[in-house]
Order: structure tokens, then C-alpha cells, then sequence
């Protein structure tokens, strides 16, 4: 019977040749691409010296920005925290006192605002959550550490750093 | 024999030990690196410039491991074990000559520790010695992948010694002598044995592969399937040894492979060479040239390593007592009727 699409091809199975049997031409010739690849140039990137180019849009660590005043941004609204599908983000929300106009830009700002870099998933979504375009992740990869505890990320590593300095 | 003499024997010993010592250990360098530039990596390169310390590293890492001997296990032949492959893989290369006679401050000096006259024979004795070191550390784990290890390494060098001592003796009807010194020697300028026995050098360089345990032929320490193989219970500086004793036999089956087929120290051109360099610089450039071809081989069995996957076990002995047995009987014949009509 024809099949229906035509594509079947029969193959035949056609015994080894002496030369095939005798295996030495087709290890002459695996020797040979082996020796081609000797003289090419290695892949590896050595990566605490170099390192990859990340994209324009690589998700990597979030930093806490400023304004052009140099005053956070955040103002502890808790919407990255609701958006994140990791629960990886926690804050604590405090008042902004008299004298403190140049720090924060609002009048409430987060005094704890922590990211567990364990939980986090680098999806993005705090970054498209926040109505201050406060929080990016343009940072780095997340540097590795030895305990747990250490990678939960506190202001002190995720804000910005101060503008004239 | 005099003492200076003496002393020169006991001299020369200590520096091929040595320089055997030495090349195994950059052996393993090598091999890393070499295994790095056939899949475009860059290999061991943070121990010193380039790695070049890798292998002390590697060294002070074996020393300093705990030493494990298993509850089960004997613990006398379980140390015998890894001493005698070290010590078979060390003392083959009493009969293989560097090189010319050198002639130092009046004194001549032959690089070759002893000349006996059974100079292949001893080899073969040496190396079929050298199975017992890989047998007894099998069988004394107690360990049934340690076992099978061992019995695969034991059954697949009785076999391929046969195909490679037939190999050996359509080269001895060429040669007519079974000292490696004469035998090297006849192979002066370029009339090197591998031009008269083609077939028995192929023969000779698949056994070797197989003796060594080297790649195509390594299922006594088959990794798929045995775990480690024989050396599945070894740790520290036991199993430093067995893995040592691996690069010696390929630096000792590298520079008999070169003694008996590739010309040893000759090279063309080499009379006029020793007049120019003089009695003692001359014969110190043949051996800088055997060591040169040396390095090439082992540079070949690295290659095979990285190219050719392992035989399953059936094909391998099929090989061994299909193939290159009755091969070997052929080339003798051949040779035998070519020696007997037309020299």
C-alpha cells in the first residue's frame, strides 16, 4: 500500500565494507576533528577576571534609587510586596520626622526594607509594581555566600548610594 | 667493576628514576590539558602560571587525604597492591637505551643501565608482572566492582600479551637480536624498524593501548559500570600510586614502542650531527631526540584518550583473540618468507 504522505524512505542496511570493518580510517578521521578542535580558540570565559556582557534588560540585584535631590524614592506603599510571587520582599513603614526632608521624598518611607535573595525569582514584577520607579534590577548577580541569613539583602546593600559622593 | 663506575650506574638509575618520576607526574598535567584544548576549554590554569604546579597540588592532596583501609578488606596484600604497580611500572626502564655512548671528561658512559641480552623479555616479564599489582588490589577489597575490575584487567592483558609477543617476533626475525641496545643501534639514520614492520608496529601500538589500560581498552577501571574498578576502595595515597603507575607504564611503553619501531636515538643525518657537536653534546642531542619522540607518543596515546570511546567488552576480546592474533601469525609468516627469499 502507497502511504499517504509519500515521505517514507526505505532504507537499505548494507553490510560493513572491508575498510569500515577494519576501523582504522574512521579513528584516522575521529583523530583528525579532534586535532581540529586542539587548535581552536577555547570557549570558557574565566569569570572572576572576565566577565559575560549581560543584555540591556538582564534582571540581575535590585537597588533602592533616589531622585535627582539624592532623597529615596520608596515611600513603603508594600505594592512590590504584594506583587511578588516569590514573597521574597518585606518592609516596615515609618514616618518622616522634621529634619529629615532631605532624606526621604515623601512623607513615609520604609525604615526596613528587606529582599530575601534566596526566595527571589528575578521576575520583575516589583519593578513594574512600583508607582515611584523606586526599585530596578539593574544591579549584578547576587554575589554567593555561606549562610542563609546573610542573604537576606537589607537597605544598607540595596539602596543607592548618596549622590555627591 | 670499579667504584666510579659503580657510582655512574647508581647516578644514571637515579636520573631516569627521576626524569620517569618526573614525566609521569607532568603527565597528568598534561593529560588535563591536552583533554581541555580537544573540547576548547582552557583546563587546569590557577595553580601557578598556567597551573604548572597543578600536579604538586595534586600531590599534597593525595598525601594529605585520609588513608581508608576497608573493615573487609586484607589489609596486608591491600597495601601490596598499589606498591607493586608502582614498582613493576619503575623498574621496566633498566633495559631501554637513551641513547649513544657519552664521552665525559675522558670517560665513556653508556646510556642504557644495563644491556642484557634478553632485553625484550625482561620487558615482558615486567610487564606481565605488573597485572599482579592491579589483581591483588582487586581481589583484597573485598568488593565485587573492585573484583570484576580486576578480572577484566587480568584476562584482557593475558590476552592482548599474546598478539603483542607474536608482533614482537616477526620484528625479532627482522632484527635477529633480543637486546633492546643492538636492536637500537641497527635502526641507525633512518632505517627504522617500523619501515620494515609496518603491521607489527600497529599490532604492537593497539597491544600496548590494551597493556597500559589506556582508553579504547579501559574496562578494568570502567567508570560506567564498575564504579572505579580495581581502585573502587583506594583512597589517598594508594590510589595516588595506582594512577601514577598508569602514566609510568605510558612513559616506559611510549619509549620501548620508540626503542624497537621508531628508530630509538637515530635520526637522519645523525653522523653528521655527532661530528659537529662532538663526542659528548652529540649522543646527548640523540637522546634529547628520543625523548622528543617519546613525548609525541605519549602526546598519541592523550589524543586516542580524548577521540576514541571504550570497547564493550565482548568487542574487546573479540579483537584481541579474532583479530590481531591470527594478524600477528600472518605478519610472521610474511616476514618470515620475505627474510628467508630476499636477504
Amino acid at each position: 500500500m502507497e502511504s499517504l504522505s509519500n515521505k517514507k524512505k526505505v532504507l537499505e542496511v548494507k553490510p560493513l565494507n572491508f575498510w569500515e570493518r577494519a576501523y582504522l580510517p574512521a579513528i584516522a578521521k575521529g583523530l583528525s576533528i579532534t586535532m581540529g578542535h586542539f587548535f581552536k580558540k577555547p570557549v570558557t570565559i574565566q569569570y572572576p577576571e572576565q566577565k559575560r556582557e549581560f543584555s540591556e534588560n538582564y534582571r540581575g540585584l535590585h537597588s533602592l534609587k533616589r531622585d535627582e535631590n539624592g532623597k529615596e524614592r520608596c515611600t513603603a506603599c508594600g505594592l512590590c510586596a504584594l506583587s511578588c510571587p516569590a514573597e521574597a520582599i518585606t518592609m516596615t513603614a515609618a514616618e518622616r520626622q522634621k529634619g529629615e526632608e532631605h532624606l526621604y521624598r515623601e512623607e513615609k518611607y520604609a525604615a526596613v526594607y528587606e529582599i530575601n535573595m534566596l526566595r527571589c525569582i528575578f521576575c520583575g514584577l516589583c519593578e513594574e509594581a512600583c508607582p515611584k520607579e523606586a526599585i530596578y534590577l539593574d544591579g549584578d548577580i547576587v554575589q554567593s555566600d555561606y549562610l542563609r541569613k546573610d542573604f537576606i539583602y537589607g537597605k544598607d546593600k540595596l539602596v543607592e548610594a548618596p549622590l555627591n559622593q | 667493576m670499579e667504584l666510579a663506575e659503580i657510582g655512574i650506574k647508581f647516578a644514571l638509575v637515579a636520573i631516569i628514576f627521576g626524569i620517569s618520576l618526573v614525566v609521569a607526574m607532568y603527565s597528568t598535567y598534561a593529560e588535563r590539558k591536552i583533554a581541555a584544548f580537544f573540547q576548547d576549554r582552557v583546563g587546569p590554569n590557577r595553580a601557578g602560571p598556567f597551573g604548572i604546579l597543578q600536579p604538586l597540588a595534586d600531590g599534597a592532596k593525595m598525601f594529605l587525604k585520609e588513608e581508608i583501609i576497608p573493615t573487609n578488606a586484607t589489609p596486608f596484600l591491600f597495601i601490596v597492591g598499589p606498591s607493586l604497580a608502582i614498582l613493576t611500572a619503575c623498574i621496566a626502564s633498566a633495559v631501554i637505551p637513551w641513547g649513544q655512548n657519552v664521552v665525559i671528561a675522558g670517560r665513556t658512559i653508556p646510556l642504557q643501565v644495563t644491556d642484557i641480552n634478553v632485553g625484550i623479555l625482561y620487558i615482558f616479564g615486567v610487564v606481565s608482572l605488573g597485572v599482579y599489582g592491579v589483581m591483588i588490589g582487586g581481589w583484597a577489597s573485598n568488593n565485587k566492582y573492585s573484583l570484576l575490575g580486576a578480572i577484566r584487567a587480568a584476562s584482557q592483558n593475558i590476552s592482548y600479551e599474546i598478539s603483542m609477543g607474536l608482533s614482537i617476533i616477526a620484528l625479532l626475525l627482522v632484527t635477529g637480536t633480543l637486546s633492546l641496545g643492538e636492536i637500537a643501534q641497527q635502526q641507525h639514520g633512518w632505517h627504522w624498524n617500523v619501515i620494515y614492520q609496518p603491521v607489527g608496529f600497529l599490532l604492537f601500538l593497539i597491544c600496548s593501548f590494551a597493556e597500559t589500560n589506556r582508553t579504547p581498552f579501559d574496562l578494568p577501571e570502567c567508570e560506567t559500570e564498575l564504579v572505579g574498578g580495581y581502585h573502587t576502595e583506594y583512597s589517598s595515597m594508594k590510589l595516588g600510586f595506582y594512577l601514577f603507575a598508569e602514566y609510568i607504564n605510558m612513559f616506559i611503553s611510549s619509549a620501548v614502542m620508540v626503542t624497537l619501531y621508531w628508530g630509538s636515538y637515530n635520526y637522519p643525518g645523525m653522523d653528521y650531527m655527532n661530528e659537529l657537536l662532538g663526542a659528548t653534546w652529540g649522543p646527548l642531542f640523540g637522546f634529547a631526540v628520543m625523548f622528543t619522540k617519546v613525548l609525541l607518543f605519549i602526546f598519541f596515546f592523550m589524543w586516542v584518550r580524548w577521540t576514541i570511546p571504550r570497547f564493550r567488552y565482548d568487542q574487546l576480546m573479540d579483537l584481541g583473540w579474532k583479530v590481531l592474533i591470527p594478524l600477528a601469525i600472518a605478519n610472521i609468516v610474511v616476514t618470515g618468507i620475505w627474510i628467508t627469499f630476499f636477504s
